[in-house]
C-alpha cells in the first residue's frame, strides 16, 4: 500500500500493460498474414498448409500461443477496467456533443476492440474449436484441414461480407495503436515521432489490407 | 450582435441544474466573453433575476480562473486562448451559443457555470516540495541548466491550472495538467531531487481523486489555452516508470505498480 492507500495498479501501469500487451499482438497480426497470404499462393493449398501444420504442432509455437492468450487477455481486461473507470469519471455529461480535434479515431478503441472482439469470437468457433476438437467440422472437411475451411467459409458471401468490415474496423483500431502505445510507454521525439504515426497508419494499412485481399480474392476472381 | 445563450443554471451542489435560454443584444464584437456575460447579467439584475455565477479573476489570461465549456469546447472556438481572451468576434451574428461547467466526477459543480477545482491543488499538493537552500540570493547561473531543458521546463511551467484539459478529455483526465507540473520541474536541477518520489505520489493522488485515464486522443492538447505538449504525458509516463522500475531505493514505500 502506498501513500494515498492505493492497492490496484495506476492509471499508468494499466496503460502501461495495455500498450505492451497491445504490441505482442500487433507482432501475432504480422505473423499471422505471412501465413494466410500463402492462401493466395496458387498451388492448392500446399505451401498454406504446410505453414498452418507448422504452426500448430511446433512445441515452441504451441508456448508463444499461451502467451498470445495470455495478451489477448490482458490487452481486453485492461480495456474493459479502463473504460469503465473512464466512464465514471465524468457522471454527469456535457448537453452539447464535443467539438475538440482529436486523434484520428482514437475515441473508438473501444467500439473498434468490440467488433474486433466478436469478429475473434467468430475465428475461434469457425477454426480453432475445430481444429482442438471441441466443434464437429462440416461434413466432408477434416479437422485440421484449414485450406478447405477457409476456401468454404470465403466461397459464402455473407462470411466474406462480416470479415471484410471486421477488417475495416480493425484497420482503425491499429491505425491509433503503435503511436498510442509508444507515448504510452514515455516515447515521444521531436524527430521520430511524426514518423511513428507514419509507420503506425502505413501498418494498419498492410494488416487491413492484406487480411482484406484473400476474401476478395476467392469470393471475386474465382 | 445579437445572440441567444444555453446556459447551464444550477443553484448549488445538490440542485439537479438545467439549461436556460437568454436573448443578449447590443453586444459589441469586440466585447470579451466574460464582458458579454457582464452585460446578461446586468439585465438579469434590472429584472430582478439571479445573474449567473462564472469564475474569473486576472481577465488576461494569466491567471486560469476562467473556464466555460462553450459550444462542445474548453474556453469557446479558438486554439490558444482563454475564455476571457475569447472576443464575439469570433462567433457568427445570432449564433445560438451553449455554455456549460467543466464536466468531471472529481470537479463538482459549485453553482451555475462555477465548478470546485481544488482537486487539481491536491495533486499539487501531494507532490510535496523541492529542496532549495533559505537564505541570501543565490548569483544568477549557479546551477548551469542546458537551454533546451530550460526550455521544454518553461513551455511545461506555462500551465495555468484551469482545468480546460480535462474538461476537453472523454474520459475527464489530468494527465496534461499533471504531466506539465511534473514535467516543469524534472527538467531542472533544483527539482531532481525529490523527482522520484514526486511523480509516484502526484500519479497516485490523482488516481486516488477518481479522475479518468489518459487513452492518447489527445483533445487537452487541442484545448489547452497554453498549447502544452503532450510531449509532457510521456515524459510523466517515463519518468514514472523509471521511478517504478529503476530507482536507487524504494522511495514510496510499499506495493503500489
Amino acid at each position: 500500500m502506498g501513500a494515498t492507500g492505493q492497492k490496484t495498479f495506476s492509471s499508468i501501469a494499466s496503460k502501461v500493460l495495455m500498450a505492451l500487451a497491445g504490441v505482442f499482438l500487433l507482432v501475432f497480426l504480422a505473423v499471422h498474414l505471412g501465413i494466410n497470404m500463402l492462401l493466395l499462393v496458387d498451388d492448392g493449398g500446399k505451401s498454406f498448409s504446410a505453414a498452418a501444420g507448422f504452426m500448430s504442432s511446433y512445441p515452441v509455437i504451441r508456448i508463444f500461443e499461451l502467451a498470445l492468450f495470455g495478451g489477448f487477455l490482458l490487452h481486453i481486461v485492461f480495456g474493459v477496467i479502463v473504460s469503465i473507470r473512464n466512464r465514471w469519471s465524468r457522471p454527469i455529461r456535457y448537453q452539447h456533443k464535443s467539438r475538440s480535434e482529436t486523434a484520428p479515431f482514437s475515441k473508438y478503441m473501444l467500439h473498434s476492440g468490440v467488433v474486433v472482439l466478436i469478429f475473434l469470437a467468430l475465428h475461434f468457433i469457425d477454426f480453432y474449436f475445430i481444429k482442438i476438437g471441441v466443434v464437429a467440422p462440416p461434413p466432408g472437411i477434416e479437422r485440421h484441414d484449414f485450406y478447405s475451411r477457409a476456401v468454404l467459409l470465403f466461397s459464402d458471401t455473407t462470411y466474406s461480407a462480416i470479415y471484410l468490415v471486421s477488417f475495416v474496423v480493425l484497420g482503425f483500431h491499429l491505425n491509433h495503436a503503435l503511436q498510442a502505445a509508444t507515448q504510452t510507454l514515455g516515447l515521444n521525439h521531436p524527430r521520430y515521432t511524426p514518423l511513428i504515426n507514419a509507420a503506425s497508419t502505413l501498418y494498419a494499412i498492410i494488416i487491413a489490407g492484406g487480411f482484406m485481399a484473400i476474401p476478395l480474392r476467392f469470393t471475386l476472381f474465382n | 450582435m445579437k445572440f441567444t445563450l444555453k446556459i447551464w443554471r444550477q443553484k448549488n451542489a445538490d440542485d439537479k441544474g438545467r439549461l436556460v435560454s437568454y436573448m443578449v443584444d447590443d453586444i459589441s464584437p469586440d466585447s470579451s466573453f466574460l464582458e458579454m456575460l457582464d452585460q446578461l447579467n446586468q439585465q438579469l439584475i434590472s429584472r430582478g433575476e439571479e445573474p449567473v455565477a462564472f469564475d474569473h479573476d486576472c481577465r488576461e489570461g494569466i491567471c486560469g480562473a476562467c473556464g466555460l465549456y462553450i459550444n462542445g469546447r474548453p474556453h469557446g472556438p479558438l486554439k490558444g486562448t482563454t475564455t476571457c481572451q475569447l472576443h464575439m468576434r469570433a462567433f457568427r451574428n445570432g449564433e445560438m451559443i451553449y455554455i456549460e461547467p467543466w464536466r468531471s466526477g472529481a470537479f463538482p459543480v459549485v453553482r451555475d457555470l462555477i465548478v470546485d477545482r481544488s482537486a487539481l491543488d491536491t495533486i499539487i499538493q501531494a507532490g510535496g516540495y523541492i529542496s532549495v537552500n533559505s537564505g541570501g540570493v543565490p548569483d544568477a547561473n549557479t546551477i548551469p541548466v542546458p537551454k533546451p531543458n530550460a526550455d521544454s521546463a518553461f513551455d511545461a511551467a506555462a500551465c495555468i491550472g484551469c482545468g480546460a484539459c480535462v474538461a476537453a478529455c472523454p474520459n475527464a483526465s489530468p494527465m496534461l495538467f499533471v504531466g506539465a507540473k511534473i514535467s516543469h520541474l524534472a527538467l531542472l536541477p533544483q527539482g531532481r531531487i525529490e523527482a522520484t518520489r514526486r511523480v509516484q505520489q502526484m500519479v497516485a493522488e490523482m488516481d486516488a481523486l477518481g479522475f479518468g485515464f489518459c487513452s492518447n486522443t489527445y483533445a487537452c492538447q487541442a484545448e489547452c489555452p497554453k498549447e502544452i505538449s503532450i510531449a509532457n504525458i510521456a515524459r510523466m509516463n517515463r519518468e514514472f516508470l523509471a521511478a517504478k522500475l529503476a530507482a536507487e531505493k524504494e522511495q514510496t514505500g510499499g506495493f503500489t505498480i
